[in-house]
């Protein structure tokens, strides 16, 4: 039985080391795979916050909350970029990446430099500490992963070498 | 909310995703282990859901802001089968960790929760 298991693996391993060598680019592959899920994750997470700032007491801090939803659509429209592997997309992925770089590097400084002007928390707040600093992380492993991973054109041949 | 459920909850929320981060890590696709810790996770969220329904009626209510409490459990209820649809589609080891991911943030969520319902002005 252990020694099937560890074939199983092998096979598996093999596989799928085939697959994210000769795979196209559209289709997202191996820890990108991960990435999609955590962004998807923290998508989740800023909308539900902002979701609950604006139903309850958008009037106490408006700059604070229009920003927490802001923050919230543009991880969700960076989640459905990482999916979707086209060139077009690819290049919304990165602006959306970028945006929330700044946004945690600007308003991460601000919450720190002046406490006051954002006194409700927003997901970018002490550079994301409410969350692990997983706001902070992500768009650098993001940047990392789009780098590494350029888009080609559906219509154009995978393999030209 | 009922503290030892709870207690009980996050314990295997936790449990349940370090050992599908692990296994994924070390390869394994998902596996009736993996899928099976998850989906005990997503029934107890079943269960915490109807407890915190009946709570408020014997008298156990909310200190905090209830929509914040039930935004974090609907979004909670969603993860673990989201993870698991996935873990269907793609039979890759990054599934397992998905699977981990979500049973992680199950736990967080829950954390949150708790302190929603029961400790306030901090």
């Amino acid at each position: 039985m252990p020694t099937r298991l560890v074939n199983c693996d092998n096979y598996q391993a093999m596989t799928q080391q085939q697959t994210e060598s000769t795979a196209p680019t559209r289709r997202v592959t191996g820890i990108g795979r991960l990435l999609i899920a955590v962004y998807g994750l923290l998508a989740l997470a800023a909308t539900g916050r902002s979701f609950v700032q604006i139903a309850e007491t958008f009037s106490d801090a408006p700059l604070s909350y229009s920003l927490s939803a802001v923050a919230a659509v543009v991880y969700i429209v960076a989640t459905i970029a990482l999916v979707r592997r086209s060139p077009g997309w690819y290049r919304v992925a990165w602006i959306t990446i970028s945006f929330e770089l700044l946004g945690v590097l600007l308003v991460g400084t601000l919450s720190l430099l002046d406490p006051a002007l954002f006194q409700h928390k927003t997901v970018w707040s002490v550079f994301g500490r409410g969350y692990g600093f997983v706001p902070l992380v992500l768009p650098l492993l993001g940047m990392w992963w789009l780098a590494r991973h350029p888009a080609t054109a559906p219509t154009e041949p995978v393999m030209r070498a | 909310m009922i503290e030892w459920l709870t207690g009980l909850q996050l314990a295997v929320a936790i449990s349940a995703g370090l050992l599908c981060v692990i296994l994924g890590l070390a390869g394994r696709k998902p596996t009736d282990l993996t899928m099976g810790a998850t989906a005990l996770v997503e029934v107890l969220l079943l269960v915490q859901f109807v407890a915190a329904i009946v709570a408020p009626l014997l008298g156990n209510t909310a200190t905090g802001s209830v929509l914040e409490f039930y935004t974090y459990l609907v979004s909670a209820i969603l993860l673990p089968v989201a993870a698991g649809f996935w873990a269907l589609v793609e039979r890759g080891r990054w599934s397992t960790v998905i699977l981990g991911v979500a049973c992680l943030a199950v736990a967080v969520m829950l954390y949150r929760m708790m302190q929603i319902w029961t400790v306030q002005g901090l």
